[in-house]
């Protein structure tokens, strides 16, 4: 099942520093087409760090990162972004002034195509785009149950629904890639089981490819189909959730070893 | 007793005893309104979408007026001197991106903040190296801007309209408006709303920050331009027209910085605020309130909506 044919995301070889500090070594591991990939391990080991080397926010100093099997140089995060890497972020980074409904709609900044000129007048091309996307992210909102919140400025949301907005945001841009930053940090029980099954029907319905970092060990070995463990910024374990769960160095790690 | 009755009173009397000189003095400060809403509009546009107080938009104003006069005066005929115009501001705007914003980004505001300082001296310099420093005459009927006066016999009296006055109001409604619906409707507005509010979240969903920088800023131009052929008409083009642009400071203070309607709004409660302070309550600290009324206005607004009339209400979950 694992041709060389359905892996989407590759990442060979990857360092990064700041200064002195190595935040990642010499990691590789690679996320295939249509699947839940976690990106575990302790606070400190690298894992936003990966991310943001994924969509673009650092650029690592030594490694290659291919996309489509198309291997990358330095690229900006919105070119990431419009090769189909959507993100979300680990303390909610929507914005704030603006409604749930605008925020979402700005998801859709690379889709919308028609020029300057007819924006300027919000006619032709522009108004009729303009409608087309509005009803494509009313699908995302009732699809994340959000409807009722459309219009509320979302700086005044509780965390929970914030979360979910910024999810809408990153599936308006209807990404081959989601990148999820601890999608569930900070919920209450309830909250992280509506997200679990969104996270799931987003990968079902839409067979989007998700990589997502989270520290509820439960949740994701409920969720992923295969996990990387990252320590001090190498990668200690990769596998399938079983497998993960019974090797040495993970537990090591997340339980401590006594010298 | 009788101070409270000329503050209190007797202006309302002679308001209602010379309606026509009301309405007058009304207009006046209706169009003075409308061109401080203009300028703070380029503030508005610039300070929304990057959260720069941009020093140097009166000195933009006074650069894209004198470009657009100076090639006029070297015999460019005055609508392609117009699109000239129009084309350096877009060359002003891809600089300033590129050697100003770019590389100060990420940096504290008021980095950029200083940094616009440096923009209005270079303004002033290459100005001055191009064009002169001599005051010039905007060239009103080469660009087909109307001339003269409409008097109105009303009210018992005669009220007199300047034609370029009232030319200045429509564009300036006419700009307004489409500025405001352009913010709020379309995907460019949306854009430069989101990267206002989280520089990051913006380049996430491929939102090119550069871009929306040079559109800002070329906005901003635009506006600068129309703003500078309007005042300009009514005095000089000179470099001393960039102290008007100081007025925009109480504008934006009652406006709040942010809003497109309050640029608006604020203006013309200053414009109207001042022209009435002057002649009805100059008299009785011998006049020349003008030059301060604005800011006292903007401060009593201050004391009761601190954000300003419309601005954005700052929300902080804890």
């Amino acid at each position: 099942m694992s041709g060389a044919d359905d892996i989407l995301l590759k990442v060979d070889n990857v360092s990064l520093s700041f200064g002195g500090v190595r935040a990642i070594t010499d990691v590789s591991f690679d996320i295939r087409k249509g699947e839940i990939r976690a990106i575990i391990g302790p606070n400190g080991a690298g894992k936003t760090s990966m991310l943001n080397v994924i969509n673009g926010f650092y650029h690592p100093q030594q490694g290659r990162i291919s996309f489509h099997g198309q291997t990358r140089a330095r690229m900006k995060p919105y070119e990431a972004a419009s090769q189909g890497i959507a993100r979300t972020f680990q303390n909610v980074a929507l914005f704030k002034g603006m409604s749930t409904l605008d925020n979402i709609l700005a998801g859709r900044a690379l889709k919308m195509k028609s020029s300057f000129f007819w924006q300027m007048f919000r006619h032709g091309p522009a108004l009729r785009e303009e409608i087309e996307h509005r009803k494509f992210c009313e699908e995302i909102i009732d699809f994340l149950e959000i409807e009722h919140i459309r219009k509320a400025p979302v700086g005044t949301l509780p965390y929970g629904l914030q979360k979910r907005v910024e999810l809408g945001r990153a599936l308006a841009m209807e990404p081959t890639l989601l990148l999820l930053d601890e999608p569930m940090a900070g919920m209450n029980l309830e909250e992280k089981q509506d997200m679990s099954r969104f996270i799931i029907d987003v990968n079902q319905h839409f067979g989007t490819t998700i990589a997502l970092i989270e520290h509820d060990i439960g949740v994701v070995m409920d969720l992923s189909d295969r996990i990387v463990v990252l320590e001090y910024g190498h990668k200690i374990a990769d596998g399938n959730p079983d497998e993960v769960k019974s090797d040495q160095k993970v537990i090591d790690a997340y339980l401590g070893v006594a010298h | 007793m009788h101070l409270l009755y000329q503050i209190f009173i007797d202006p309302f009397m002679q308001m209602g005893q010379a309606p026509d000189l009301l309405v007058q003095t009304l207009w006046e400060g209706l169009v003075g309104g409308v061109l401080y809403a203009l300028i703070a509009l380029g503030f508005v546009l610039i300070f929304k979408a990057s959260g720069v107080f941009n020093f140097a938009q009166g000195i933009m104003m006074v650069f894209a007026a004198l470009t657009l006069v100076g090639l006029y005066e070297k015999g460019v005929p005055a609508p392609l001197a117009l699109l000239l115009a129009i084309g350096v501001m877009y060359l002003l705007a891809l600089g300033v991106e590129r050697v100003v914003l770019r590389p100060l980004v990420n940096q504290p505001d008021i980095m950029l903040f200083m940094a616009t300082f440096g923009l209005t001296y270079i303004l002033i310099g290459a100005g001055q190296l191009v064009f002169g420093g001599d005051p010039k005459e905007m060239p009103v009927a080469a660009l087909g801007l109307p001339k003269g006066a409409i008097d109105l016999k009303i009210l018992g009296g005669l009220v007199s309209l300047q034609k370029i006055d009232i030319a200045a109001a429509i564009i300036a409604s006419i700009m307004v408006a489409g500025l405001a619906v352009f913010f709020q409707k379309t995907r460019i507005g949306r854009a430069l709303r989101a990267v206002a509010d989280d520089h990051q979240a913006a380049l996430s969903v491929g939102i090119s920050l550069n871009q929306i920088w040079v559109i800002v800023w070329f906005t901003a131009g635009i506006v600068a331009l129309a703003t500078g052929i309007m005042w300009g008409a009514r005095s000089d083009v000179s470099f001393a027209l960039q102290v008007i642009s100081l007025k925009a400071l109480p504008v934006l203070i009652l406006g709040g910085f942010t809003s497109v309607p309050g640029a608006i709004v604020g203006g013309l409660i200053i414009g109207i605020g001042e022209k009435l302070g002057e002649f009805y309550w100059g008299p009785l600290v011998g006049g020349g309130i003008e030059s301060w009324l604005a800011y006292a206005i903007a401060l009593a607004f201050l004391l009761f909506k601190p954000e300003g009339l419309f601005g954005e209400k700052i929300i902080e979950r804890i």
